[in-house]
């Protein structure tokens, strides 16, 4: 039976293009492979070969021709033993040219749901409290913190593993991993070459072959070296499998600025990674925090960021004594309650909120505190909820100023509490530069509790 | 196992030879019929074609055991199909349907099959890498003898983490064979004008990794020395680097201007060394096989083709709830360890 050959599309994004040679004549036989034509898309002029064998019967469009469309009928091929008079009463079933649906038309659109995702009802804010009223505190560093959290995490579960730039016999850069090589052999705590891109790939096969990897980056600085592999390869590989492949591991260290370090070693990355879905990101303030969330980042079956902070590192807060104590993610907490203004910051942008509403009570402004703790999954509602009480709204962020989470958080506030606000939403962030090293230049670069002071002042009209 | 001197022909039975003549046709078929569906326009974005190279893939395929992992670049889906991944469900991805081994949401580089134990489809060049290395650590660490098969190209091997990966596999004696399918182009650029370290296996001995060099136009060569690279990952001598040489027909994607390169040069190789026909005249002349046997099972194989094309139209698309899913895990779906 003849068929006819079709106008090919030979790029993504061609839809007709010039018939600019034709390199066989009627009455030519060709085989799979064979150049048929030369044709010029928008791109290029390429070769088109034939899928299958036969005899040229009929050129049906001559060369030359400009603005041919795809799928037009260009010649037709003779099977086998066929003579030339089959050419001109071609079956066109079976080449049929089965168009693409169309995904605009689809009618199966009509039937879902306008905006899946969007929930139809948005979700309460949820305080209770992380651990019940009497459980027995403790006074811990961060670093305590989280060094427990990880050795309770490998107690727990076998394939839990830690690698990363020194963690084994240097005990850690910043001492996070102390004690665990002895505790849990040179198996379970990997020192790596410095070799982030690797490394952090490593890490992610690992998680794909059934392991729960974490991976300490020596500070986030350093990651940006993996930025492809913990995107393109952790966040996007269940999605890319249709639900199938998930990458479960810990990307963590210590991430934005230390103290005198330079431009290089003092970046916050948090609005980085909060932009990327398929991630989860974790940025706490408190011992407490610390402990719970990176417990659970160890157990969720997604990769998650986990943003700490070097200064955080030494200092000292309460941790309940529970055996199995865990924070869930996409909660935020109200460190201090408020009428007046609402404060929303995190990570070590806490300090210089807390520092500041402390100041305000002094004036007689109570400020609303609250602690995102993570950064996606976010926690709205408890946002808006703070903001539609108090009107007013100031955000607290270490890092630069441009397409930050804050810019992000004031676009949120406008478009769900419009109504409610009294002032417009004031971004407290880093200064807009590299960080300089001289120490007075430095403290000026980063955010000042008196600047959240006096963003407060302006919001409250004062 | 017994080991073969590197070189020599192995013994071969006849049906092993018909297996191997029937999975390269799979695939070339399926990829011309890849080719057809996407000048029709029902395949869209990048598509990048394996025919030419099916020795490489069937023939290392012949060398791995159940539970062997395999993961690889865009150039996938003859190492899907060489897995035993269902080619109805490949050609559906291609497609963007529903009934595609990602739903549709992945698209001809982005497909996966625990199953199979087929970790993707990556679209970054080399990114792959690490990944092979970091499943090798996983097997090791849970203690079984499973190896990795991982597949990059030439230009890939110009990358850096190639190298960070060879420094760690070789450090921590991970099960993974590297396979470096050297069809001598990455994209236009041939491997002359991107090095002057042509030689590619070669560079492992800067890691203290053995290799070598492979025809890949002879599936039986490919085989032999996939066998002996398994056999050194399975004593955990660690890594082991294949330079598989061999070359593509087709352009890198379908918008190939095919000017870095002459006609003559792809059709001598399409007449003199193309690894499907070279294993039709051995069975031929063997006596392994008689034309009508080749013929029937061209047709057996043509049939399964036209069936999964048919699937990857008729299959619908995704619904539209599906943009909103796999973005975040529940529970967690990964490999399973063997
Ligand atoms: C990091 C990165 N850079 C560039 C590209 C674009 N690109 C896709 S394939 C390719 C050539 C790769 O050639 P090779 O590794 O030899 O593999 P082959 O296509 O020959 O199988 C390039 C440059 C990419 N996908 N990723
Ligand atoms: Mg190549």
């Amino acid at each position: 039976m003849a068929t006819e050959i079709l106008m090919p599309a030979l790029s993504p994004t061609m839809e007709e293009g010039t018939l600019a040679k034709w390199l066989v004549k009627e009455g030519d036989t060709v085989s799979s492979g064979d150049i048929l034509a030369e044709i010029e898309t928008d791109k290029a002029t390429m070769e088109f070969e034939a899928v299958d064998e036969g005899t040229i019967g009929k050129i049906l469009v001559e060369e030359g021709t400009e603005g041919v469309k795809v799928n037009q009928p260009i010649a037709v091929l003779l099977e086998e033993g066929e003579d030339a008079s089959a050419a001109d009463d071609v079956s066109s079933g079976a080449a049929e040219p089965a168009a693409a649906p169309e995904g605009d038309t689809d009618t199966r659109e009509a039937k879902a749901p306008a905006a899946a995702a969007q929930p139809a009802d948005p979700p309460k804010a949820d305080a209770s409290p992380d651990y019940p009223e009497g459980t027995e505190t403790k006074t811990m560093t961060v670093r305590e913190a989280l060094n427990s959290a990880i050795a309770e995490e490998m107690e727990r579960d076998e394939n839990v593993f830690i690698m990363g730039e020194e963690v084994a016999e240097y005990q850690g850069a910043y001492k996070i991993t102390q004690g665990l090589l002895d505790r849990f052999g040179d198996k379970r705590v990997i020192d790596t070459p410095i070799t982030e891109h690797g490394f952090a790939g490593i890490g992610v096969g690992a998680a794909f072959g059934g392991l729960r990897p974490i991976v300490e980056f020596m500070t986030f600085n350093f990651a940006m070296q993996a930025m492809d592999q913990i995107i393109n390869s952790a966040a996007k590989t269940l999605y890319m499998s249709g639900g199938q492949m998930g990458c479960p591991m810990v990307f963590r260290g210590p991430n934005g600025a230390a103290a005198r370090v330079g431009a290089q070693h003092s970046q916050d990355y948090a609005a980085w990674y909060a932009s990327v879905p398929g991630l989860k990101v974790v940025m706490p303030y408190s011992a407490a925090d610390y402990k719970g969330l990176f417990k659970s980042a160890v157990r969720d079956p997604n990769p998650v960021i986990f943003l700490e902070n070097e200064i955080l590192y030494g200092r000292s807060f309460e941790v309940p004594v529970l055996d199995d104590f865990t924070i869930p993610f996409g909660k935020a907490k109200i460190a201090r309650s408020g009428s007046d203004v609402t404060i929303v910051s995190w990570g070590i942008g806490m300090s210089y909120a807390l520092e500041a509403a402390e100041k305000l009570a002094g004036e007689g402004v109570e400020a609303e505190v609250i602690d995102l703790r993570t950064l996606r999954p976010l926690d709205y509602a408890t946002v808006i909820e703070s903001v539609k009480k108090t009107n007013r709204c100031v955000t607290v962020e270490e890092g630069w100023p441009v397409a930050s989470l804050s810019n992000h958080l004031s676009a949120y506030i406008m478009e769900n509490a419009f109504d409610w606000l009294d002032a417009p939403v004031l971004n407290c962030t880093g200064k807009d530069v590299p960080m300089p090293y001289a120490a007075n230049l430095e403290r000026h670069a980063l955010i000042t509790t008196d600047e959240v002071v006096e963003a407060v002042k302006k919001v409250t009209y004062r | 196992m017994a080991t073969k001197k590197a070189g020599a022909k192995p013994n071969v039975s006849a049906e092993e030879l018909l297996h191997y003549y029937r999975e390269m046709l799979l695939i070339r078929r399926f990829e011309e019929k890849a080719g057809q569906l996407y000048g029709m326009g029902l395949i869209g974005g990048f598509c990048h074609l394996y025919i030419g190279q099916e020795a490489v893939v069937v023939g290392l395929e012949a060398a791995a055991d159940e539970g062997d992992k395999r993961v690889t670049s865009y150039r996938d889906h003859g190492h899907m199909l060489a897995c035993g991944m269902d080619p109805k469900g490949v050609m559906a991805e291609l497609t963007g349907r529903e009934g595609g081994y990602s739903k549709g949401k992945g698209g001809s580089m982005h497909m996966f099959s625990k199953e199979k134990h087929f970790y993707g489809g990556h679209g970054i060049v080399a990114a792959q890498v690490p990944i092979g290395a970091g499943l090798a650590l996983a097997d090791k660490y849970l203690g079984n003898d499973r190896v990795t098969f991982t597949y990059f190209g030439d230009g890939a091997a110009n990358q850096g983490q190639v190298y960070e990966t060879y420094n760690m596999a070789q450090l921590w004696d991970l099960p993974v064979v590297f396979v470096i399918e050297n069809n001598q182009y990455a994209m236009g650029t041939s491997v002359k004008r991107s090095t002057k370290s042509p030689s590619l296996w070669e560079r492992g001995a800067a890691y203290g990794i053995k290799g070598e060099e492979v025809d890949g136009m002879d599936v039986l060569a490919v085989k032999a020395a996939g066998e002996k690279a398994v056999e050194h990952c399975r004593a955990g001598d660690g890594p082991y680097i294949l330079e598989v040489k061999t070359y593509r027909y087709r352009g890198h994607s379908m918008s190939d201007p095919a000017k870095y390169r002459t006609r003559e040069e792809v059709q001598k190789m399409r007449d003199e060394r193309d690894p499907i026909e070279s294993v039709r005249t051995m069975l031929l002349d063997g006596k392994h096989a008689s034309e009508d046997d080749l013929k029937s099972i061209d047709k057996e194989v043509k049939d399964q083709v036209n069936e999964a094309a048919e699937f990857s139209k008729e299959s619908p698309e995704p619904a539209m709830e599906e943009l909103w899913t796999d973005i975040y895990a529940k529970e967690i779906p990964q490999g399973e360890a063997v």
